[in-house]
């Protein structure tokens, strides 16, 4: 019975197969987690175009599929971060980062907020200094305030 | 028949509003009590015949009457019933309905409960509510008009937005608005304040439950619509800075520093003028919200409804509203007193400087919402501004201002003693810096941010008990409700940051293939595909997965995330299953078909703590409510009735 080699190894080969199938570890669609976390990292900055405001990473969307699988491959072959979000800003324009590049157009984008602050606690500041030099002096003075309680205390008793 | 009759109450409720708002204003400036008398049952009147409107809105919708152009766009009828009446608020001309009936309910509000406030006062608060509706009122009748009909009516309706068909769509919209438009009232006090010219305490004591209840139903409102996104959308973010979001949002972090200037008000006489400038921003922000939804400027996640040439309308009211009311505050302003004095370290200044970074976050928020648009509008080409840049330029404002929490109430009005709050301070910030070192080394790995997050979160949660138990032993067991509302929403903070940093830190996402019988593992978790088969809805067909939890080979329950393809919609939707638990979430959304062996991707999440994010903001808004129920502003009442008896006595 030559078949006998052939046929066990056929078995061996289902087993093999259905075992996967059936009780095996779910596949990642990435096999490198460290692939996995730097993809995630780079599709979160990136805004899926076809979809309404969702990043490449959030969105399931066939164009987002798409570019992470792109994404990962150019992970795959050593590209930097830097490397693959200037491809996207040359494929796509700045439209596509969720960064927004800064450049003089975003200058007052970036810099608004620091602005903002120093400009709030300096108005702060200058408001507190210039309300204390203003501010009246006690509405009583010393001795009239002894009065007071010495009037207090006598209507006390 | 019955969309005509909501059609003419709509017409009925633009003249009521007309009188409200003019006559009663009149009537003030000139002391003629018939017309101040008219303020309280015109704005009733209004409200009543709003409310008749939307309930012959919401019969057409329920009645499925497609002759209704808007019940056409924005419903079908194999809709479900609840749908159908919240599709009322589905679209454009409904969302408005919804929004000023909203505001003639805070107007009926305010005439039923004011009676200890002085007749000229309600007048003229009453008035300025009367006269913001006008604006929406026109601009619903003029270019918005939810009962227009459709001749011939169309055979079936062509379903409302499938993104919409969730119980979020039922609760979220009526509680954001309440709390949108409830700034309307504080407007209206600090307008009607400076008409008079009688900006004093008093008038921040009537103002404060309003704004505060309206700054609660906007919390809970704004959660509602986070957890909502957290759950539909299938990427399991809970806040992704979209500028709809935003929106909401400006209007919340104004009316924070208000409810915090308004209590300088009240209590010490003080920055009367900031306060109102507070509340004119608050509103204003609201109005540039609805603008910045209503007229399809944005695309994103929730600009529905789009048409341009209505933008220019609430363009033109927004700078009406803003453009008057800052003419009326530069022409009264400089006659406002100062108020009492306060040493530089007071709770005062520390209350100030809670308003300079809200104030500073409210702008940065504004400023990346809108700059996309301005640079667009300029020419200069298009840009997304994301939550990249938001989380950088929010977080550095945002952390001193955590930190002040826990140092804010201990400070004393007018003068406070650094040595004393520094002694009271110093478990807290041993606690503090003890779960910023080891909390993150519990749940996994240290990292500084989660750090950061940890030490906030532990430092304000600590300081507010402490403070909770040294205020028990002083008052021999008791506080008033005003100072428990107080420290339940600074607590609920401290929640809400524990949430943010646990879950940004430690969740853990996988993207997988997965046939029937394949398992995946998460954050501890085993996750096994039973199967995936088509099932029937109502208005839509889904692929319905069934997944067994289990732990250490235990089963927990099993949970079903289903894809659905309505019938009206090309794009299918993602329904997420989530087993929430009190410390974690695991999140599974299917994907899609990978081949033709049955294979799916498929997304799963394991989310530690993240419903605190949303227990926390329920934990303010509770906090809210205790503060508006303070028996302080209901004593009023009675002192007011008690008073000619003791007067006479």
């Amino acid at each position: 019975m030559r078949r006998w080699p052939v046929l066990l190894m056929l078995f061996a080969l289902v087993a093999l197969v259905a075992g996967g199938v059936f009780a095996g570890e779910a596949a990642p669609l990435a096999t490198n987690e460290a692939v996995e976390k730097r993809l995630m990292a780079i599709s979160e900055e990136l805004r899926c175009l076809v979809c309404q405001n969702e990043s490449i990473a959030g969105s399931q969307a066939d164009l987002a599929n798409d570019l992470r699988r792109e994404i990962r491959k150019m992970i795959g072959e050593g590209k930097t971060d830097r490397e693959i979000l200037d491809f996207m800003v040359a494929r796509y324009g700045d439209f596509v980062r969720y960064r927004p590049p800064v450049k003089p157009s975003t200058w007052a984008l970036w810099g608004g907020p620091f602005i903002l602050l120093a400009g709030g606690l300096g108005a702060l500041v200058f408001f507190l200094r210039r309300r204390n030099r203003m501010a009246p002096p006690p509405i009583l003075s010393e001795e009239q305030r002894r009065h007071a309680a010495a009037l207090l205390d006598q209507s006390d008793t | 028949m019955t969309p005509e009759l909501g059609h003419f109450a709509l017409i009925l409720a633009f003249v009521a509003t007309l009188m409200q708002g003019v006559l009663p204003l009149i009537g003030a400036q000139r002391s003629q009590a018939q017309w101040i008398a008219l303020a309280r049952p015109a704005a009733q009147t209004h409200f009543l015949l709003l409310a008749f409107s939307f309930a012959c809105l919401a019969q057409s919708f329920l009645a499925n009457d497609f002759s209704v152009a808007y019940v056409a766009q924005n419903s079908n009828t194999q809709l479900p019933a609840i749908y159908r009446f919240a599709a009322v608020w589905g679209g454009h001309e409904g969302s408005l309905l919804l929004w000023v009936l909203m505001l003639s309910g805070w107007g009926a509000a305010v005439s039923v409960t004011s009676r200890q406030l002085p007749e000229v006062m309600v007048a003229r608060v009453l008035a300025v509510l009367g006269l913001v509706s006008v604006g929406m009122l026109a601009f619903i009748l003029f270019t918005s008009n939810p009962f227009a009909r459709l001749l011939p009516a169309a055979a079936e309706g062509s379903d409302l937005n499938p993104l919409l068909q969730d119980p979020g769509l039922v609760f979220h919209p009526p509680m954001l608005y309440m709390g949108y438009v409830g700034f309307a009232v504080a407007f209206a006090f600090a307008i009607a304040a400076l008409i008079s010219g009688r900006l004093d305490a008093a008038w921040a004591r009537w103002s404060r439950p309003w704004t505060t209840a309206a700054w609660c139903f906007l919390t809970i409102g704004i959660a509602m619509g986070s957890w909502w996104a957290y759950y539909e959308l299938g990427w399991g973010g809970w806040w992704f800075w979209d500028p709809v979001e935003n929106a909401s949002f400006m209007p919340w972090l104004a009316g924070t520093a208000l409810i915090h200037s308004l209590a300088i008000t009240e209590k010490r006489g003080a920055f009367k003028n900031w306060t109102v400038l507070l509340a004119i921003a608050a509103f204003s922000l609201s109005l540039l919200g609805t603008f910045l939804v209503r007229s399809g400027v944005l695309t994103s996640v929730h600009a529905f409804a789009s048409d341009p040439s209505r933008g220019v309308f609430i363009l033109l009211l927004l700078g009406v509203v803003i453009g008057s009311s800052l003419a009326l505050f530069a022409w009264r302003a400089p006659k406002v007193s100062a108020g009492g004095a306060f040493a530089l370290v007071s709770r005062e200044t520390m209350l100030l400087i809670n308003n300079v970074l809200l104030v500073v976050a409210t702008g940065s928020v504004l400023l990346g919402t809108l700059y996309p648009l301005l640079i667009d509008a300029l020419g200069l080409g298009k840009l997304s501004v994301g939550p990249p840049y938001f989380n950088t330029v929010f977080v550095p404002v945002v952390v001193p201002l955590l930190m002040l929490i826990a140092v804010g109430p201990l400070a004393r009005w007018k003068q406070a003693d650094l040595r004393d709050m520094a002694r009271r301070l110093r478990l807290s910030f041993v606690l503090a810096l003890l779960a910023g070192i080891i909390l993150p080394q519990l749940m996994g790995t240290w990292t500084p941010m989660t750090a950061l997050g940890c030490l906030l979160a532990v430092w304000i949660a600590s300081s507010t008990v402490f403070q909770i138990v040294e205020r028990l032993k002083i008052g021999g067991g008791s506080a008033p409700t005003s100072f428990w509302g107080m420290h339940l929403a600074h607590f609920g903070i401290a929640v809400f940051v524990l949430g943010v940093t646990l879950v940004g830190g430690y969740q853990e996402e996988k993207d997988v293939r997965m046939q029937t019988g394949d398992v995946v593992s998460v954050g501890g978790y085993q996750l096994r595909l039973l199967s995936i088969s088509a099932a029937p809805g109502p208005n839509y067909r889904a692929s319905v997965g069934e997944f067994e939890l289990s732990k250490n080979g235990r089963v927990l329950k099993t949970l079903h995330p289903e894809k659905r393809q309505y019938f009206s919609s090309q794009m299918p939707m993602t329904e997420a299953a989530i087993d929430a638990g009190f410390t974690r979430d695991i999140y599974v959304s299917l994907g899609e078909p990978l081949d033709q062996q049955g294979a799916w991707s498929v997304r799963v999440y394991f989310k530690p703590f993240v419903d605190w994010i949303w227990g926390g903001c329920l934990l303010m808004a509770a906090g809210g409510f205790l503060a508006v129920f303070d028996r302080r502003y209901r004593l009023r009442v009675k002192a007011a009735a008690s008073l000619p008896a003791s007067a006479t006595a």
